[in-house]
């Protein structure tokens, strides 16, 4: 191959070094209005009035609208459509937008947010996991879920988790707890929408263009085709521009009534507050194993802080469940998960949804019961390690697995094994898997998750497609893919992706499925354009490779007429037979293993990462550099999570909203990292290819806590590890309590009865559907 | 959610925005060009650059001076444009991302961020390429702490930073290769 497998540039790298990049806040359109949104100063509370007479008496402004203009619900899950553009009724946390207001510039706009009068009633807030599980004291934050302020359980047991238990020679528990982050884009959100001939157009920093279309017909009340939403170069997301936003809703509705151009931009205290990030999920774990460390049955348990709306909350419960059987191999398991409201922004999907906290506590309960075993942990990982083409206890089809590999590379690379054993440096090995996309799409359907469409005419080849590039490089894997086929270079490729006018559907960038789903179709689309480019050159008696790419369009043009192709990806029907079984399936599972080397100090506390060493089962790199882009940037973003980023609140209010106080590693925070792509040819891909965005955080947050524990033989049991938190730990040891700082219990929570499924047959077979 | 003014009573801001804005003549020498602008004094630099003189390249982070990301050079130093008033720089060279490369022709930094895909999203990008640049005019060999050291006040959420320094030292390498060729002047 000339074009995949080799680490070309970026083919939008020359307009991002050169600032010529259009982000949605660059998009400049005459006669712009600004829109700034009134929001919510309470946690909870009843919206008894609100009062726009003044703000709208002051000069420059054009509009200002309420709830009661905007009062279709939505929400990106069909089951939690519980959102509004502007409440009008309950606010349910600090930020929830209320009031909009457009002006001729963002100092009026805001003046007049000022000026808007809303009476609330004040409810009192919940702010905790124990809180909303406990009978609201108030009124519940939604008026749907379970009992209390619970918003989804499940419990589902996949063969006999009992009697594994009852099997093992050694049961152990544990308690973890996650906390929350953000993703902190660089980039803060923004939307600018016009209204000309009864038409939206909106320009966006989105990752998936075709929800927010969604979203925007529902509540506008307008047919899709009267909408276009155009995703504009995009400064970040890592899950946090998934959802549709109330802003993005809000400049389309001001638009429609003031016939201007609208824009908003979030101040980086709303990003914040916006928010859709990690969850905080208290966790709970029991595994059984035999004397020689083969695990025989596990028990899960997970509790998630949701804060006050469904978003992804209920895929994200699922997701904290569904992943643990693709990494071991668990003959017997039980999950049991919970998410609850509480009066805080809302979690959804960040790098990893739902998977990085199951992923932290399953790593080092592993440690901690190797130890109790008196067996070396990486090696009872190994023991226990997920087979490639196997069908696991939850049905999951796993294919392509390098998790062999991806260990021995970065034990081998690392000297692990052979490492110095002095108090205060210590090292720690994870492992993990994740999707490449998800099986089954948000809105139940039969059709397509990706379409492309190439179009070649005299020469010029233009590839069409609904994906949307947020920096991970997937317009550069399309055009690779093109370029690929029809014997091209990818700067030879034009594209034409993210918008909902002139681009096939594609569901967006999210669960690391564009360059699996996306990639096949634009695969299947450049397959079909060369096979009419051969037909027509060979009818000619030549060979395709011997006359210019030029002249074979020319040829095949004047053979066919117009040339267009088309591909599609639709994932192979893999779920299991019960319900809940949609989170979880992926036509491929990539595969990660981490080593940390770090210091740590018993005094101070202090941590310093000296070097992380980390393999990715990538299937393959259709682009290294990318690979190596998409992994460098997951291992940093597990290292923040791992020692400093905290989301958290008091009383109600974010306790640090700015970038300067959420703290996030910097250049003189991230150490030395050594990257290794592990190649397992995944027979589903395109050219074999699997995801690198997401699974290769997911290891490195245990493997720091796993080093530090090497170090200084202390658990930190929870995230960020603080110096407080390992001083303490080390103080509760000498004290002669348990060496650890964590959570000490899990609630009480009333999960139903659980669903009992059949696992499937051990011979079951594993094949690839043919793409 | 939104700070506001010590003091504030509803009413104040509808009087405020009343009266006439405090308007000033302002001239700012961007990218080599000297431009006379007539500007509300609040304005700032980030600001004005973005809005006033089309010149989007600058991008914002914060807008309170913590995230690095609208860096721009003002007698050839870092500075953050949205702390940075105008009348304060007013006939000092300023340098946007607009004016790193000559012509069509990248700057060698450009020209390694590009190849060795230091910019993801790309947003941080032009306030990092401007503060390597600064760095690299008075340390041209700079070590690998040096740059960490230089760049520590531009965050990037994508590429854990590492193609970021490795970008910088290729362009040190190229920079210090030409200026040995004598070619260093035809090299903005």
């Amino acid at each position: 191959m000339r074009v995949v497998g080799q680490p070309l540039p970026k083919v939008d790298a020359g307009a991002k070094v050169t600032g010529q990049a259009v982000y949605a806040d660059d998009v400049v359109l005459p006669r712009t209005l600004h829109c700034k949104i009134l929001r919510s100063p309470h946690p909870h509370a009843r919206v008894l009035s609100i009062d726009t007479s003044a703000a709208r008496r002051i000069p420059g402004v054009r509009a200002v609208i309420t709830g009661a203009d905007l009062p279709v619900k939505f929400g990106i899950l069909p089951v939690t459509q519980d959102e509004r553009a502007l409440e009008h009724e309950k606010v349910r946390y600090v930020g929830d937008p209320v009031a909009a207001v457009a002006a001729d510039d963002e100092e009026t706009a805001a003046a007049a947010c000022d000026a808007i009068k809303v009476e609330y009633e004040v409810l009192e807030p919940v702010m905790t996991i124990e809180d909303a599980l406990r009978p609201a004291k108030d009124e519940r934050i939604q008026d749907y879920g379970g009992p209390n302020n619970i918003h989804k359980l499940v419990a589902l047991e996949f063969g006999d988790v009992d009697g594994g238990f009852a099997r093992a020679d050694h049961v152990r528990e544990d308690v973890f707890f996650f906390q929350g982050t953000t993703h902190l884009p660089m980039e803060q959100h923004s939307a600018i929408a016009a209204y000309v001939e009864g038409r939206v157009t909106l320009w966006s920093s989105t990752q998936v263009v075709h929800y927010v279309h969604r979203a925007l017909a529902k509540v506008l009340e307008l047919p899709m085709n009267r909408i276009r939403v155009i995703g504009a170069a995009h400064g970040g997301g890592f899950g946090g521009k998934t959802d549709p936003f109330a802003h993005e809703i809000i400049v389309c509705k001001l638009a429609m009534l003031t016939g201007r151009p609208v824009k908003c931009t979030l101040t980086r205290e709303e990003v914040f507050y916006a928010h859709r990030g990690r969850h905080p999920v208290l966790m709970w774990v029991r595994t059984g194993a035999t004397r020689d460390g083969r695990i025989t049955s596990m028990h899960f348990r997970s509790a998630l802080d949701g804060g006050a709306y469904g978003s992804y909350g209920v895929a994200s419960t699922f997701y904290t469940g569904a992943l643990q059987p693709v990494t071991y191999d668990l003959p017997a398991y039980r999950f049991e998960g919970c998410r609850v409201f509480t009066n805080k922004p809302p979690c959804g999907p960040k790098r990893g949804h739902g998977t990085p906290q199951p992923r932290f506590a399953v790593e080092l309960h592993l440690d901690k019961l190797a130890a109790e075993l008196g067996i070396d942990p990486v090696e009872l990982k190994r023991k226990n390690f997920v087979q490639p083409m196997s069908r696991t206890v939850n049905w999951l089809r796993v294919t392509s697995c390098g998790l062999e590999e991806c260990t021995e590379k970065v034990l081998e690379a690392s000297g692990y094994r052979s490492r110095k054993r002095t108090p205060g440096h210590g090292m720690g090995f994870a492992i993990s898997s994740y999707l490449s996309g998800a099986g089954t799409a948000i809105y139940w359907n039969d059709m397509p998750h990706s379409e492309v469409q190439i179009k070649v005419d005299r020469g010029g080849v233009t590839a069409y497609c609904g994906a949307m590039d947020i920096g991970q490089g997937s317009d550069s894997v399309l055009a690779a893919i093109v370029a690929e086929e029809l014997g091209l270079e990818p700067k030879d490729v034009r594209l034409v992706t993210a918008d909902t006018d002139s681009t096939p559907i594609d569901l967006g960038s999210y669960s690391s499925r564009v360059t699996f789903m996306a990639g096949n179709a634009a695969l299947e689309a450049a397959k079909k354009m060369r096979a009419m480019l051969v037909e027509a050159v060979e009818a000619g008696g030549k060979k395709f490779e011997d006359v210019s790419f030029e002249q074979a369009s020319v040829l095949a043009e004047a053979r066919f007429g117009t040339l267009v192709t088309a591909g599609s990806y639709t994932p192979p029907k893999i779920a299991g037979p019960y319900k809940g079984s949609g989170v979880g399936p992926s036509p491929a599972y990539s595969y990660s293993a981490c080593v940390v080397d770090l210091d740590a100090d018993a005094r101070t506390g202090e941590v310093h990462v000296n070097k992380v060493w980390i393999a990715h089962d990538v299937g393959r790199a259709i682009n290294p550099l990318l690979v190596e882009g998409q992994v460098e940037g997951s291992v940093y973003m597990g290292l923040g999570e791992a020692l400093m980023e905290e989301q958290e609140f008091r009383k109600g209010l974010h306790k640090w909203p700015s970038m300067l106080e959420y703290k996030s590693p910097t250049f003189l925070d991230m150490p030395e990292l050594e990257t290794f792509i592990v190649e397992t040819l995944d027979p589903e891909g395109p050219y074999g290819a699997k995801e690198a965005g997401q699974g290769p955080l997911l290891p490195v947050i245990p493997a720091v806590n796993a080093a530090i524990h090497d170090a200084l033989g202390v658990w930190i049991d929870e995230t960020p590890v603080t110096p407080e938190k390992i001083v303490e730990a080390i103080r509760r040891r000498d004290k002669g309590e348990p060496a650890r700082y964590g959570p000490r219990a899990f609630p009480q929570i009333p999960y139903p009865p659980v669903i009992k499924v059949e696992p499937p047959a051990k011979d079951m077979l594993v094949t690839p559907s043919e793409i | 959610m939104r700070r506001r003014p010590a003091g504030y009573a509803p009413g104040l801001v509808e009087q405020e925005l009343q009266r006439e804005v405090e308007r000033t003549v302002v001239t700012l020498d961007v990218n080599g060009r000297r431009t006379p602008l007539l500007l509300p004094v609040h304005k700032t630099l980030l600001e004005v650059l973005r809005e006033d003189m089309g010149l989007t390249g600058t991008k914002h982070g914060c807008e309170l001076g913590e995230c690095g990301t609208c860096t721009v050079l003002v007698d050839g130093k870092p500075q953050l444009s949205c702390l940075v008033l105008p009348l304060r720089v007013e006939g000092r060279a300023i340098t946007t991302i607009e004016g790193m490369a000559a012509g069509s022709e990248l700057h060698p930094l450009q020209q390694a961020f590009a190849e060795l895909g230091a910019a993801q999203c790309g947003y941080c990008t032009p306030g990092i390429l401007l503060a390597a640049r600064s760095l690299l005019e008075v340390n041209p060999k700079p070590s690998r702490d040096e740059i960490r050291e230089a760049l520590a006040g531009n965050l990037c959420r994508c590429t854990g930073y590492v193609k970021i320094l490795q970008a910088v030292e290729q362009a040190a390498l190229t920079l210090s290769l030409s200026r040995n060729a004598g070619e260093g002047e035809s090299i903005r």
